[in-house]
């Protein structure tokens, strides 16, 4: 099993997921760098969070024609396991390998704090050690993460239970002073049709470990482990 | 030649720094303006006749046609 973290130029998070995949999970996990055309040997891809290509034109839109998104392209669509974290959802997002977008925050603030996510379904490989309901204590740090899709999209979205995390109190109630950035619905994290990708804006590489404030984020590592094992 | 390629969100997506411009009108009195929406302006130079570059360009890297439409000056 080995797992591999693309660095783009800009990219931010790119230790962070390697330390939490290495140090906390204990598992292999190599840098991809943006301009391999491979990723041959990969069980599992992280698109890391930061500011790819400077997020100049609009946040994602520049990364997706680098060289190793052809690659992560045709890994994604054989049903292999592509994580987008932040800036990564952005790039998942403009890539077509997710619906939707992320536009700029309601308050037009860079929001950057602790959220409570209440995981929607189990039914993913991000989810499987997970009980549905539960809540995770994950931070966030973005200005552009205000998840958009038109009506029919969003129904598709939806009624698919592609929702993967969406924005709670902390008693699990999904309210509009729980959502930090106006996004539709209150989703922080989907998965696509064959639920084998997830995009979210919170950072479970900054929450795997309790010095850090929360250890919560490891649960989504570890079912990423867990479904990697079973296959 | 020229060409401007002109990118805006859909008027079915919703525009906060548009609003806030908006919003901020009142101060200065400029009350008659009902709506604002931001958008980016591209500035293409380009040869004679080349007119599928740039609708491609367009098309696929200057839009995201999820949230945003786009419309082409030539000069």
């Amino acid at each position: 099993m080995k797992f591999g973290v693309v660095i783009f130029p800009g990219s931010n998070c790119e230790q962070d997921c390697h330390y939490a995949i290495q140090s906390v999970l204990g598992k292999p996990v190599e840098y991809i760098w943006h301009q391999d055309t491979s990723v041959q040997g990969f069980d599992a891809v992280i698109l890391p969070g930061g500011f790819a290509y400077g997020d100049y034109l609009r946040t994602g839109a520049l990364a997706k024609f680098s060289p190793v998104m052809r690659a992560v392209d045709d890994f994604a669509k054989k049903g292999g396991l592509v994580f987008g974290i932040c800036n990564g959802f952005q790039i998942l997002t403009e890539a077509g390998l997710l619906p939707g977008a992320l536009l700029r925050n309601v308050g037009l603030k860079y929001v950057c704090r602790y959220e409570y996510l209440r995981t929607e379904t189990t039914d993913t490989p991000y989810t499987n050690v997970m009980t549905k309901g539960r809540l995770l204590r994950i931070p966030i740090g973005h200005g552009d993460g205000n998840f958009f899709a038109d009506a029919d999209a969003l129904k598709r979205i939806e009624d698919n239970g592609q929702v993967v995390f969406r924005y709670a109190d902390a008693n699990g109630k999904i309210t509009q002073e729980a959502n930090p950035n106006g996004s539709l619905n209150n989703i922080a994290g989907i998965v696509n049709e064959k639920r084998n990708v997830l995009g979210m804006m919170p950072h479970p590489d900054r929450s795997s470990e309790e010095i850090l404030g929360s250890a919560d984020g490891k649960l989504i590592f570890e079912s990423m482990v867990n479904a990697l094992v079973r296959t | 030649m020229k060409a401007t390629v002109i990118v805006t969100l859909k008027p079915t997506v919703l525009d906060p720094q548009g609003m806030t411009i908006h919003r901020s009108l009142g101060s200065l009195g400029l009350t008659d303006i009902t709506d604002v929406r931001q958008g980016k302006i591209f500035n293409l130079q380009l040869k004679a006749g080349n007119r599928e570059q740039v609708e491609k360009l367009a098309k696929e890297v200057l839009t995201n046609p999820v949230i945003e439409e786009y419309r082409i000056i030539w000069e």
